[in-house]
């Protein structure tokens, strides 16, 4: 393994200091002269359709200068994914529609001078619903006769995949690998169970939020707090009717996003009222809308069939899987397949059968969520893995360990399914999970607790533990891009225009470091820029924890040509062929003569002296593969028989991201992840009424984690390196929440001999465990 | 409108407000100091904490006529660009900030704490962060940076 400078070192993140401070840094922290601000209605039907839409007495308010609805917007069948182009999610929606299809959906937006009087104004707003069927649960909506739910004309989908509304069905995969029925005939034990996940919300403090305001020359200027800029940018045109040049997406820093982020949910209505009133618009989320009316994690109804022998092999998966998407289908084929992708190449399993759908009812909009259908998928097999174990008596270690994959191996799954069509053919480049499994099993004491938990006394309270390994492949392969451009100035420092955009992982940080580590000068002589679509070059955003990575090899390569335009200028200052020469601590030296030029030197004659140019480069990468990390997980429980409650007592992580540029952010990455997946596991929940309506819209009522629910963690950052990655490093954002819930039903189940299939683990559900247990 | 007279950072301020008027927006509006901020707007989260009289409070859910007379300190109050508080340095230290949306509130609560208590158990740091939600770090580095803050402050050299 290489020796770094800055790589590897837990520098200080280039923005803590100024958050720190509470600068004004965050998209709502800016205000414009003569700003108006805008506010949404928001349907009260889970599905009906708008008969008519009286805005008159809100426009006539004072003080209120622009209402929309479908009325008077254009009709652009788009999707708010943000994705590469052309999308592979579904064109299902519009910036206002003539239907609603979930309590929450958009139906109107006033803009006014003031919140207050915008809210007035939208209950001055009639509308006429014809409220229609509902169709809540996701395989009543596949039935015949189901309400439908895009029953416009215009819904299409862009790409020639599966899509068929007209049956609340909007994506079908099927992969299948090897002989999975002969692998199921050739199993001694064959296991079925049906896993369920559930709703969720991201729940990144600062809420979304969208400042929109017209340049000089009349483009409008979107900030906002999005993860993807530049497909902000290309969705907010396409919706505004306009051409690309025309919008201009600034990122400032943004206050968590893990998803919720990567869709285009406020932009759009903010833009289209800064065009009407070619006046500031500001247009900043409540918490109650983020709950309902932003995005939510896919609930997945997953059947799993898997044939293990007696020797411990597994011989046969086979998945079905049907996503329930709400009522749009942002990201439903995607995460569908990475059900399947991302998941299932852990599995040395050659016999792999896959069925999914994705299917609309009239509930929350799902879309992009850290895990993204891997967590989905890592809950199923995680448990099926330990129910295998379990039933030929095997200790899940062992188990887990002889049925992953290793270094140098394939998995038929890659090249069968990336997120959309054909994946990469790829072998697996480095994998330290063994290592994870090693020194995660030792740091936690899996022995030694599972022997004690065996011989507890009995009692009310439980004890057990329980493990799970999971996989996450990172960027879409074949599809992303990446692009940096870097150039230098007078005093040897580089300006490094990124458009990664750091949504608080701590992207800037990290690739400076590796910008620095490229050439061979100190952090503070790298000025990041983060994105804003008309100064910093094409990237694809920050998503499928692809940022540290792809980003990563993009700013390697610009570095590169940046080296190769100081040596040309060295070797012209020092009469020396540039082979003699290479970069040491901020300047070139001759390995022949001795020589020593600083990089001001360098810059200021480029400039200035002979010959001039800008030293300046700009590179890009695309992924050729889904890099792999690899996680063990080990939890801790006790469970009160009596009450149902589950508490966590300790949770071990043991991870392989490759070289961890940045250790500090990286354990960041994971301890976010697992206290998220936790919160998950046990106490978030959505309440629906009969009619669709969230309950409980709230940190009151949506229980979140604070400080005194967290249980003692432990980090392990399992060294490895990955020769396809920057320096080594792997993807690290969202690996470590895909196993959690999984590696508690584990421990849960090793606590009290109950196997709990559906999310999340509250009393009540594990109080039923038990008891229809007991009545068997 | 109603005329109050506060202490906001140590400065004296007299403006008007109307009675519905709350704590946050003024904060943010009208005095223009953006570190505290709007996250659920019903006292859950704690992203508008601010101290009154040195006590952690929720601006969101404080009538601004309620301060009349008071002190208030926000974020911009505690250390200045050249002098961090040590709260704030430990934070950068610790790797406690991600995003920071969380992290003004969360460093108020932390003073708060450390002003009367020098030298908190873990429970008690938990105990009284409990209010401030935080979405990235899982807790884990803000509870290092605050046991760190406590040792410098006690002026253990860390």
């Amino acid at each position: 393994m290489r020796e770094f400078k800055i790589v590897g070192k837990s520098v200080k993140k280039v923005d803590a200091a100024l958050l720190a401070r509470g600068k004004p840094l965050f998209t709502d922290d800016v205000t414009f002269e003569d700003m108006l601000h805008a506010r949404i209605l928001w349907s009260p039907h889970a599905h009906a359709r708008i008969r008519d839409i009286d805005t008159s007495e809100a426009e006539a308010l004072p003080g209120v200068h622009a209402v929309l609805c479908y009325k008077n917007v254009p009709r652009v069948p788009h999707t708010s994914a943000g994705q590469g182009w052309p999308e592979p999610s579904p064109y299902d929606m519009f910036m206002f529609d003539n239907k609603v299809r979930y309590v929450g959906d958009r139906v109107a937006a006033v803009a006014a001078e003031s919140e207050e009087i915008a809210e007035k104004a939208l209950r001055l707003i009639k509308v006429d619903y014809e409220v229609l069927p509902a169709v809540f649960d996701p395989e009543k909506a596949m039935e015949e006769g189901a309400p439908v739910i895009h029953d416009e004309p215009d819904c299409r989908q862009v790409l020639p995949l599966f899509y068929d509304p007209k049956h609340n069905h909007c994506a079908h995969i099927e992969v299948k690998t090897g002989d999975p029925d002969r692998g199921l005939n050739e199993a001694d034990i064959v296991i079925e169970h049906t896993i369920k996940n559930h709703y969720a919300q991201h729940c990144a403090l600062e809420p979304h939020s969208c400042i929109s305001y017209l340049d000089p020359m009349g483009r409008i200027v979107v900030r906002c707090s999005t993860q993807v800029p530049y497909y902000a940018r290309r969705i907010i045109a396409q919706c505004l009717q306009l051409p690309e040049r025309m919008v201009r997406v600034i990122k400032p820093r943004i206050g968590g996003g893990f998803g919720s982020k990567q869709e285009i949910v406020v932009e759009d209505v903010c833009a289209m009222f800064t065009l009407r009133t070619r006046r500031p618009v500001r247009l900043v989320f409540t918490r109650p809308e983020v709950f309902v009316s932003s995005r939510t994690r896919h609930p997945m109804i997953m059947r799993v069939k898997t044939g293990v022998k007696r020797d411990g092999t597994v011989s046969a998966i086979k998945m079905r899987v049907i996503s329930n998407t709400g009522a749009y289908g942002p990201h439903c084929m995607t995460v569908l397949g990475s059900t399947c992708a991302k998941t299932l190449p852990l599995y040395r399993c050659p016999n792999i059968e896959f069925i999914g759908d994705t299917v609309y009812t009239n509930l929350l909009n799902a879309g992009a969520y850290r895990g993204y259908g891997v967590l989905q998928g890592t809950f199923a097999m995680g448990i099926m893995m330990d129910e295998m174990a379990h039933a030929i008596g095997m200790d899940p270690v062992d188990f887990w360990k002889k049925n992953t994959i290793r270094v140098g191996e394939t998995s038929p799954i890659f090249s069968a399914l990336s997120e959309i069509g054909k994946g990469a053919e790829q072998k697996v480049d480095s994998c330290a999970l063994p290592e994870c499994i090693d020194q995660g099993a030792a740091a936690f004491g899996w022995k030694e607790k599972r022997e004690r938990y065996r011989n507890q006394p009995d009692g009310p309270i439980r004890r057990g533990v329980g493990m799970v390994c999971t996989v996450h492949g990172g960027t879409v392969a074949l599809l992303d891009a990446s692009s940096v451009t870097a150039k230098m100035n007078e005093d040897g420092s580089f300006n490094l225009l990124i458009s990664a955009s750091d949504v608080g992982g701590g992207c800037d940080t990290v690739l400076s470091q590796i910008f620095a580590e490229a050439l061979d000068i100190p952090l503070e002589d790298v000025i990041v820029y983060p994105t804003d679509t008309d100064v910093t070059p094409y990237d694809k955003g920050a998503y499928a924890s692809g940022t540290t990575y792809l980003s990563g090899l993009a700013v390697i390569k610009t570095a590169e040509e940046i080296k190769k335009q100081i040596l040309k200028v060295a070797a012209e200052m020092l009469n020396e062929p540039p082979e003699n020469l290479r970069l040491e601590k901020k300047g070139v030296v001759s390995t022949k003569s001795g020589k020593r030029l600083e990089f001001g030197q360098i810059a200021k004659r480029a400039m200035y002296s002979k010959n001039q140019f800008q030293i300046a480069a700009t590179a890009s990468e695309y992924s050729h593969l889904h890099p792999q990390t690899f996680t063990a997980q080990f939890a801790e429980v006790e469970v009160d028989t009596e009450t149902g409650q589950v508490k966590v007592l300790y949770y071990v992580t043991a991870v392989d991201c490759g070289t961890a540029i940045n250790p500090t952010l990286a354990e960041g990455q994971v301890e976010g992840s697992i206290i998220n997946g936790i919160s998950y596991a046990l106490t978030e929940e959505f309440i629906f009424d009969e009619n669709g309506r969230v309950l409980n819209p709230s940190f009151r009522d949506y229980k979140i984690f604070s400080a005194p629910d967290i249980p003692k963690l432990k980090t392990i950052l399992v060294p490895s390196y990955d020769p396809t990655g920057p320096f080594g490093a792997k993807p690290i954002g969202e690996p470590a929440m895909d196993g959690v819930l999984p590696t508690i039903s584990n421990a849960i189940y090793n606590a009290i001999g109950v196997r709990l299939t559906e999310s999340p683990f509250t009393p009540e559900r594990v109080l039923k465990a038990i008891r229809e247990k007991r009545g068997r | 409108m109603k005329e109050i007279e506060f202490t906001i950072n140590g400065r004296k301020k007299r403006i008007a407000v109307r009675p519905k008027d709350l704590l946050l927006n003024v904060i943010r509006e009208e005095l223009g100091l953006k570190g505290t901020k709007y996250g659920c707007g019903t006292g859950e989260c704690g992203a508008c904490t601010v101290l009154l009289d040195g006590r952690p409070i929720l601006s969101c859910l404080t009538l601004a006529v309620a301060v009349n007379g008071k002190s208030i300190t926000t974020i911009e109050g505690i250390g200045t660009d050249e002098h961090l508080h040590p709260i704030q340095q430990a934070f950068i230290d610790a790797g406690a900030i991600q995003c920071g949306y969380c992290t003004p509130g969360m460093i108020l609560s932390a003073k708060a704490l450390l002003d009367k208590n020098p030298n908190p158990s873990e429970e008690e740091i938990k105990e009284a962060i409990k209010g401030n939600l935080c979405r990235c770090t899982g807790y884990v580095k803000i509870i290092a940076a605050i046991q760190l803050a406590a040792k410098r402050m006690r002026g253990e050299r860390v």
